[in-house]
């Protein structure tokens, strides 16, 4: 089988989030960053682990980015992807990637896509759903589990309040939730190994970037919390109602 | 009084391991992306398989020794040495990024790699026949064999070269005799490095496999320091070790002295990852710990031990930068290393200390990790040469006159 894992790089967890230029853009000073860890974690390993299984076939992950990006890509190759491709642009939207991935994957006619359910920095859980539409794909989402006999998957999906199970036949498209796969540490073979895997890089197609940033807000600071005599429901439905306006 | 609330959260925010690296001048910038690579991926490896147990067995004093198998899988044991005879294929600084990481958890996890890399490994394959390298390095490397190195002896510590241990030609094979102590894995070895005085007088050295007859190594108990990591002694009763056992043609004391330069070199890498260690732990707990109204990291002597900390470790991290950049082109001298190895250690040390002072009544217990650094400093302070003995050797090296003679 030939599987695709889409990867994107964001901001390391502890990472001090500011914005500069009239919060219109994100600071990148003193940030380091990562592999999108629901890409790693989840999508990729549970792709490495499918052609573990099948004994054949390959594994290639794909990013949309500049060259800095290069040290994220090389980590997926040191955990054990084949090989990688980088479209060189410096994408502002979901539509962005999905179009320069969709472009891209076309012509390879893979039997699965793999994403992270979403990214830890912007959260919009979209690349995935338009890739798979682009390229006519199903989509499946949140995935937790996933069995594969031939070319037939059992996935299991987190559903509001519950799992869904799906079966369906290749080529499809996942997004990958936790419970997909275990991360894995890449070992220093890895490491070495990865410097002598291609890492293509390849020019985007041309794109209308149908969205832009037009400005950033950081949450408001947290309140202190309200201690209240136990007795005292009036006070608290008055302070949920006017303060919090939650009833 | 604190509550038993406060207590819990400690305790709790101690096990999930909060440490976060610190990197005052961007040193970074000097390392290649598989430097930067190496260390995270052993950092995680150390979260995730150190950090949960590592105050337990320091606690009980029991060697975690499932951790040789997960050390050998991440590439721990002799990350510099050629791929085909079980290394990494990696250079000297992603080597001591290693060391860095694994010290960052444990001077006693360090140990454990720094004996299998740097005093067994490295020997057998620089020191070693083509059947010894081929025999011996694959199973080192994959964690099958446990290895250690017998050099100081009960009587014979900074003075290796006054060793009584000693080989007598028996036809095909030497018959060993004498004792080695301190000797770090030795009871759950499969091999000993063993260094003996032939009957010229000449240093030789040899794989002794454990079960020879004639071999023992007892553990050495009641150690306050290196506690996650078990030390003993190698006692050899007219132990027959067959001559293909022994090196070929390395002879004196350059023989070990290039393994301790070898080990000396991670240890000076290793040390900073105690320092920060307890430094994050320290910044944390200043920001925390509020006294007095305020957070005592807003008071002055608070931030002259923060700022002098950070000052150290940033002086410590260009210090084995340096030396690294000049390991990799075969430059260092040991002299060089003997500089870094006791500056690093020292500040470390020291970086402990203060780091305990920061966190007041907390510091001197295990739900965090400083008294634990502390106590494996001392150790670390003393062997591979001693602080007193490398200060003597940068003597040497700048007066050209021997303190030892």
């Amino acid at each position: 089988m030939k599987l695709l894992v889409c990867v994107s790089k964001t901001p390391e967890t502890t990472a001090k989030i500011s914005f500069t230029a009239d919060n219109t853009v994100f600071n990148t000073d003193g940030v380091q960053y990562i592999m999108n860890p629901y890409d790693e974690w989840y999508a990729l390993v549970r792709a490495l682990e499918l052609k573990e299984q099948l004994g054949a076939g390959s594994v290639t992950i794909i990013n949309v980015g500049p060259a800095a990006n290069d040290p994220v890509i090389r980590k997926g190759l040191a955990i054990g992807a084949d090989d990688a491709v980088r479209i060189n642009a410096d994408p502002q939207s979901a539509m962005f990637v999905a179009k320069q991935i969709a472009a891209y994957a076309k012509e390879q006619n893979y039997d699965m896509v793999f994403f992270g359910k979403e990214t830890i920095d912007y959260n919009g859980a979209e690349v995935g759903a338009m890739v798979a539409e682009s390229l006519d794909m199903p989509f499946i989402s949140f995935a937790t589990s996933m069995t594969v006999e031939g070319n037939t998957a059992t996935v299991t999906r987190d559903i509001e309040g519950g799992s869904e199970v799906i079966e369906l036949v290749t080529p499809f498209a996942l997004s990958a939730a936790k419970g997909l796969a275990e991360q894995r540490i890449p070992n220093m073979r890895g490491i070495m190994m990865a410097k002598r895997k291609p890492l293509n890089v390849v020019e985007p197609v041309e794109c209308n970037d149908p969205a832009k940033v037009v400005g950033y807000e950081l949450p408001g600071e947290k309140s202190d919390v309200k201690m209240l005599d136990p007795e005292n429901m009036e006070e608290l439905i008055r302070l949920l109602h006017e303060e919090a306006k939650v009833i | 009084m604190q509550s038993t609330e406060n207590v819990v959260s400690h305790h709790k925010r101690a096990k999930e391991d909060p440490f976060q690296f610190h990197d005052y001048y961007n040193v970074d910038e000097l390392l290649d992306d598989e430097h930067l690579l190496a260390r995270n991926a052993v950092r995680d490896w150390v979260k995730q398989e150190v950090s949960p147990i590592i105050e337990d067995c320091a606690d009980k004093a029991k060697c975690p020794t499932h951790l040789f198998k997960g050390l050998a899988e991440i590439g721990a044991f002799g990350p510099s040495l050629p791929v085909e005879y079980g290394g990494g294929g990696m250079d000297e600084i992603a080597y001591g990024v290693i060391m860095q990481e694994l010290e960052r958890g444990d001077s006693g996890i360090r140990s454990m790699a720094s004996v299998q890399g740097s005093l067994v490994m490295y020997p057998i394959y620089k020191f070693g026949s083509e059947e010894q390298r081929r025999k011996y390095l694959p199973k080192l490397g994959s964690g099958e064999f446990i290895g250690c190195f017998g050099l100081t002896e009960p009587d014979h510590g900074s003075n290796p070269g006054g060793m009584i241990t000693n080989i007598k030609d028996d036809g095909d094979a030497y018959i060993l005799n004498g004792a080695k102590m301190w000797i770090t894995n030795s009871p759950v070895a499969d091999l000993a490095v063993v260094w003996a005085k032939d009957e010229e007088g000449k240093i030789r050295g040899m794989i002794v496999e454990k079960d020879m007859k004639g071999f023992s190594a007892p553990e050495i108990h009641g150690k306050w320091s290196l506690r996650a990591s078990i030390t003993g002694e190698l006692v050899f009763e007219d132990v027959r070790v067959p001559k293909e056992n022994v090196f070929p043609e390395i002879r004196g004391l350059k023989g070990p002295l290039s393994c301790l330069s070898k080990a000396r070199y991670g240890i000076a890498w290793g040390a900073i990852g105690a320092a920060l260690d307890c430094y994050d732990s320290a910044l944390r707990y200043s920001q925390e710990r509020v006294q007095f109204g305020k957070p005592i990291g807003q008071f002055q002597l608070t931030q002259k031990k923060l700022a002098e900390m950070i000052t150290e470790i940033t002086k410590a991290q260009l210090l084995a930068w340096r030396l690294g950049t000049l390991a990799n082109k075969g430059k260092a001298t040991p002299a060089q290393i003997s500089m870094a190895k006791r500056n690093n250690v020292n500040m470390a040390l020291e970086i402990a200390r203060e780091a305990r002072q920061i966190h007041g009544g907390m510091g001197i217990t295990n739900e965090y990790p400083i008294m634990r650094h502390m106590m494996n400093l001392e150790t670390v302070l003393t062997y591979e040469g001693t602080h007193d003995i490398h200060l003597l050797i940068t003597g040497m090296d700048v007066t050209g006159l021997n303190a030892f003679k």
